[in-house]
């Protein structure tokens, strides 16, 4: 054996901040009791944001290093930059309402930070092990999210059911990875790709038994249907702060999860995974434009819609191109957006006797809020698809990519379901123009969440005439994932 | 050699009947008993592989940390076992048959099962020859070196099971009596001492 040599620690430079950040605001909350808890939270959003810093100045060529288990690229720095931003964006939006609800807990920003740095280390996972930690550590992190009210039923059982349901998924996908492990002998993606791109190699039974393994447990990461059922229940009974960080971060970080496995190891058998991706992506747009109808809680909709827009995203990904994973990354930039302004909306729904949580709570809100209205109304617009905003966008290119990869078929239906979703979508905005006002909400939105839900709103009017740098990046990181 | 021999039967007959012995004890202490049992019998199967230092860390861990757990949680909560099977032979049908089904599954993937090629050549998983170092030491140099980011992983997170945890469930009680170690060093004897003058049939 090599003497052993001490791994190049530079491409983990954000993950290591965090790590340290996290372990250092610790001591800082325990020695200073909860009264800390804005600091330490103000302290974690700047972790977060030198980290995203660190992660732009980091190389653009590929680098690997931890033995072969950790993998910076375009793609990486992309994606992580997404994850960074809305994690400290869940953070700043929670931060007013834990003083509301009197959950004054220092904890709170932790577990953010913890779980970002968990999505970071998915993203950047080389190797079927560090995906796993990866993913493990983020989702714990996110069981304890959704229990943090702990005196609420609703959040406990959204608490228990999100880790129950969670734990099965991580078997399956340990079950997958060790049937992979068991028929290729390396957990390796560079060591697995160069093993399924050799000539004539055919994959056998019990290895697609495992890659079927593998997906089922990063479907459920994402919510694609049939692995839904947890998502409205984890997203109604968990705090709302939680449930926008829920909606957005860990979506990013699994998908990309699941591009950089389907395209990086398991290029080659994209006859095999393709028709996997195909389905849950018709499954997800489906039900979450159909089931989403129904609903009349807000938090519900919003987990359906996240549902369907998972179905869009993956439409990318089955094009398995390089202009499918450039749409999908382009999609996720818009789904940030989209749902961190919508969430905000949501958070700002508050009478005197706490929060409201029903959508016919919004009745005419036009009238006695026009301002918050005219944004919420942006954001369903956006979602729904309608050009010229953002959403109609992201929609554009994942269905010209599946088009151009010959899935037309798919293209179809995910039109016509994004039209059956614009339904519901649409009812909103009519409930808040057109129906008669329903009781005023509470004071209006802090100074930084009107700052932020401006910011979104502009970025999804004007993305139309200003798209080049969203565009070109993704175009950057997508080029670094399929060469 | 044929003591060797003789010595894995003997331990694997044991680990095989304490552990059905585990499942259909009527008290659930003797089923802890007999788990212990089996990871002694386990622990000496490592060590006719040669794996002393599996061997040990069951014993340590499982038996003297996980078992005795065991044990305690047995004791403490009165829990009734009888209650907990009356159920039993209600879902005994759809119980056997998916485990059926699941079976029929697993042979179906077996039979048609062969080692790859591929696992055996790229299994090339550093490990240091037997002879040179002991495995103690392999272990070491392989988790400190090559697998050191997962290690430090896996540390972020139990800490994040710790921090959970604590987040969930503790609570400030008030009344409780806590130990102020500066507080008792600091501590003078006028603190705690006070001399009064008694008159004799006074009182005081």
């Amino acid at each position: 054996m090599t003497p052993a040599l001490i791994p190049s620690l530079g491409p983990a430079v954000p993950e290591i901040l965090l790590a340290v950040a996290a372990m250092a605001l610790l001591m800082v909350g325990v020695f200073r009791g909860n009264g800390a808890s804005n600091l330490v939270g103000w302290l974690s959003v700047a972790a977060l944001g030198v980290a995203a810093v660190l992660t732009l100045g980091l190389p653009g060529e590929r680098v690997l290093t931890f033995s072969n288990m950790f993998v910076v690229d375009g793609f990486a720095r992309f994606v992580k930059v997404m994850v960074l931003m809305s994690s400290a964006l869940a953070i700043i939006m929670s931060m007013n309402w834990l003083d509301r609800e009197n959950i004054n807990r220092f904890e709170y920003p932790l577990l953010v930070l913890l779980a970002a740095l968990g999505m970071a280390m998915m993203v950047s996972a080389n190797d079927l092990i560090s995906l796993y930690v990866g993913l493990e550590l983020q989702s714990l992190s996110l069981y304890v999210l959704a229990a943090i009210r702990r005196d609420s039923a609703v959040s406990t059982e959204a608490g228990i059911k999100y880790f129950v349901l969670g734990a099965l998924a991580s078997g399956m996908l340990l079950y997958g990875s060790s049937l992979i492990y068991g028929f290729t002998g390396t957990t390796n993606f560079d060591a697995l790709a160069t093993l399924f791109g050799r000539e004539g190699y055919s994959a056998s039974i019990g290895l697609i038994f495992g890659i079927v393994f593998l997906a089922a447990g990063l479907a459920f990461k994402v919510s694609a249907v049939p692995f839904h059922m947890w998502t409205p229940d984890v997203y109604e009974g968990a705090p709302t702060p939680v449930t926008a960080f829920f909606a957005v971060a860990p979506k990013i970080a699994a998908l990309a999860l699941f591009s950089r496995i389907v395209l990086g190891p398991f290029a080659e058998m994209i006859d095999q995974w393709r028709q996997i991706i195909v389905f849950l992506a018709i499954a997800s747009m489906v039900l979450g434009a159909v089931a989403a109808i129904v609903q009349t809680n807000i938090k519900r909709l919003m987990a359906y819609s996240s549902i369907g827009h998972v179905g869009y995203a993956l439409v990318g990904l089955a094009a398995g191109t390089e202009e499918g994973v450039r749409g999908l990354l382009i999609y996720l930039a818009i789904y940030l957006a989209m749902n961190v302004g919508a969430f905000i909306c949501i958070l700002a729904m508050r009478r005197k006797d706490g929060m409201t949580e029903e959508i016919r709570d919004l009745a005419g809100l036009a009238q006695t809020r026009p301002g918050m209205a005219a944004a919420l109304a942006i954001f369903m617009f956006s979602l729904a698809g309608i050009p010229p905003l953002a959403g109609f966008f992201g929609k554009f290119y994942v269905f010209v990519a599946a088009v151009n990869a010959g899935l037309v078929g798919l293209a179809v239906i995910g039109v016509i379901a994004s039209v059956i979703g614009a339904y519901y979508y649409l009812r909103i905005v009519k409930i808040m123009y057109f129906d008669e006002p329903a009781a005023e909400f509470e004071a209006p939105m802090s100074r930084e969440l009107g700052i932020v839900v401006t910011a979104a709103a502009v970025f999804t009017v004007l993305f139309v005439l200003y798209p080049s740098p969203i565009l070109d990046s993704a175009a950057v990181a997508a080029a670094a994932l399929v060469p | 050699m044929i003591i060797e021999t003789l010595c894995f039967y003997l331990f694997a007959a044991v680990t095989l009947f304490s552990a059905f012995m585990v499942i259909s004890s009527r008290n659930p202490v003797h089923s802890v008993l007999f788990l212990i049992l089996a990871f002694i019998n386990s622990a000496a199967l490592f060590l006719l592989l040669g794996a002393e230092f599996l061997a040990m860390i069951l014993i340590i861990v499982y038996v003297g940390a996980v078992a005795v757990l065991f044990l305690f949680v047995v004791m403490m909560l009165d829990i009734d076992f009888e209650e907990m099977r009356r159920g039993f032979l209600q879902y005994l049908p759809i119980g056997a048959l998916i485990g059926a089904v699941l079976l029929a599954e697993l042979l179906l993937v077996l039979g048609t099962w062969a080692v790859s090629p591929e696992a055996a050549e790229m299994a090339a998983a550093p490990t240091p020859p037997v002879e040179e170092v002991s495995n103690t030491a392999a272990l070491g140099q392989l988790l400190y070196t090559h697998y050191v980011y997962l290690f430090q992983a896996a540390g972020m997170i139990l800490l994040v099971a710790m921090v959970g945890a604590i987040v969930l469930t503790h609570r400030t009680r008030k009344g409780v009596k806590k130990q102020n170690i500066g507080e008792q060093v600091r501590r003078r004897r006028s603190d705690a001492v006070e001399i009064k003058k008694v008159q004799p049939g006074q009182g005081i």
